[in-house]
Formats: structure tokens, C-alpha cells, sequence
């Protein structure tokens, strides 16, 4: 799915692009927990997140994370921000729940990391 | 080359900063993306450890053509038992850290998968050394 396919399909809010709105991303993993995040092999996926802090956008660029989807209209906070336009993240965030959302964008076709 | 960061115990604010800059650096220097990768969450995790443990503790990282070393030092309260802190799941951390997402017992387990050499010292009541390197190729 494209990073726009994404948002239109979970009415989602982008905070801050910092790719095209066409850029494709084939998988996706779901986590609150960082450790598990830093742990994953893949790179250039988008992260499905309740947990809104600047670790989650420094996991991010360590990783290598195309982007950050908050759930639960979380509050993303302008040190975040300035930390993803810093490191090239993008930041959506939309109102559903994360197990919603994951439900949503795996039924649209986006494929889990394993 | 060799480069100096100084990380501060409990700022979780800048927790990464250190570990961020080496990024900037390796991707100037064209390193391999997946090598760049490891060697920085490798960084992140011991950066993470130090702002989570310590009181503060310094990252001296030094590049030659074919290897990356570095040297996470800091002075707060050891590891007591190495081998239990290298068992994934085991973890001290304060339920503040586990807010902010880690603490779950992975980070050490984590830096050994990301690096090709790791020696860990610790003085208890004293403080920690992370030896570690990665090769950038083979």
C-alpha cells in the first residue's frame, strides 16, 4: 500500500510527511514495546504504535522505519515532530483502536513483517 | 577517526543523540545500509542502557576501513551478574524505563546480535564498559 492509501483508508491524520505520499510500504509491525521493535530485521516498514514518546521516533530512525502510525488519536508532541523531520520519519496518527487499525490495513493487503 | 559523545543518566530526552549523530556519520561514509543498521541499534540499545542505569557515561567510537569499535563507559551501579543480564527477559529497569518502551530484558541480547565482537566489564557500585564491533564487511 502507498503511505496515501493508508491514510485514506483509516480516515487517518498526517502529521508530518517526509516522503512521498506515493511511497509504498509492504509491511507492517504492530508494538508499544521498543525492545521488540529494535529487534526486527526488516527495514523501510511502518510501525503501528499506541506509545507516543521521542524513543518511539528515535526507534524509528534507528531501524530504519519508513513511518510511525499512532493509534488512539495519541498526542504527538512538536519535540517529536521535530525529532522525525530531523531523522526522516513520517508521523500519521489516526482515532482507532490498535487492534482496529491493524485489522483494517491487513484486510487492505499490507503483510505482516513475519 | 575517532568520536567523542558524553550521554547523561535518566534525560531520556536525548536519549539516541549520540547513537543518531554515528548514523549521519556512516551514511556520509557510504557504509552499507544494513551494516549501518546493526552497528546503530547496537549503539541505541547500550545509549538506552546508560540513560536508563547510570548516572552518566561517555561513547567513544572509532572508524578504520573495515570495522567500527565502540566503547560505552558509565559510572552508576554495574551489572552484578553478566551472564543473568545477557538472558533475554531478564531486567532490572525502573517502571519509568518501561514506559518509555524498553526494559523488557532484550537490550543486552539485542547488542550482541547486532555486533560481531562484544566484551562487556562491570564493577559493581562502580560502573559498565560495552566493548563493541562490527566489521563492515565479510
Amino acid at each position: 500500500m502507498t503511505l496515501q492509501e493508508i491514510i485514506d483508508h483509516l480516515d487517518a491524520e498526517a502529521i508530518l510527511l517526509r516522503h512521498s505520499p506515493g511511497q509504498e510500504v509492504k509491511h507492517a509491525f504492530a508494538a508499544d514495546l521498543m525492545s521488540d521493535v529494535l529487534r526486527l530485521d526488516a527495514s523501510e516498514i511502518i510501525l503501528i504504535t499506541g506509545l507516543a514518546n521521542p524513543q518511539v521516533v528515535r526507534t524509528a530512525e534507528m531501524s530504519d522505519i519508513t513511518a510511525i502510525l499512532f493509534v488512539r488519536d495519541k498526542a504527538v508532541t512538536a519535540e517529536m515532530i521535530s525529532l522525525a523531520r530531523e531523522s526522516g520519519v513520517t508521523l500519521i496518527r489516526c482515532r482507532h483502536s490498535m487492534f482496529k487499525t491493524c485489522g483494517k490495513l491487513y484486510a487492505a493487503g499490507l503483510q505482516p513483517v513475519f | 577517526m575517532e568520536f567523542h559523545y558524553h550521554i547523561e543518566g535518566g534525560d531520556f530526552s536525548r536519549a539516541g543523540s549520540a547513537s543518531s549523530e554515528v548514523k549521519k556519520i556512516l551514511k556520509q561514509l557510504n557504509v552499507d545500509p544494513r551494516v549501518i543498521k546493526r552497528v546503530v541499534v547496537a549503539l541505541y540499545e547500550a545509549e538506552v542502557n546508560v540513560v536508563a542505569h547510570a548516572h552518566e557515561g561517555n561513547m567513544t567510537v572509532t572508524l578504520d576501513p573495515g570495522s567500527i569499535e565502540a566503547v560505552v563507559e558509565d559510572k552508576g551501579p554495574g551489572i552484578a551478574d553478566i551472564d543473568l543480564a545477557m538472558q533475554e527477559g531478564y531486567s532490572t529497569a525502573s517502571p519509568r524505563v518501561r514506559e518509555m518502551g524498553f526494559g523488557a530484558g532484550m537490550g543486552l541480547p539485542n547488542i550482541k546480535k547486532n555486533c560481531d565482537r562484544l566484551d562487556i566489564k562491570s564493577v559493581v557500585n562502580a560502573g559498565t564498559t560495552v566493548k563493541m564491533t562490527t566489521f563492515f564487511t565479510g
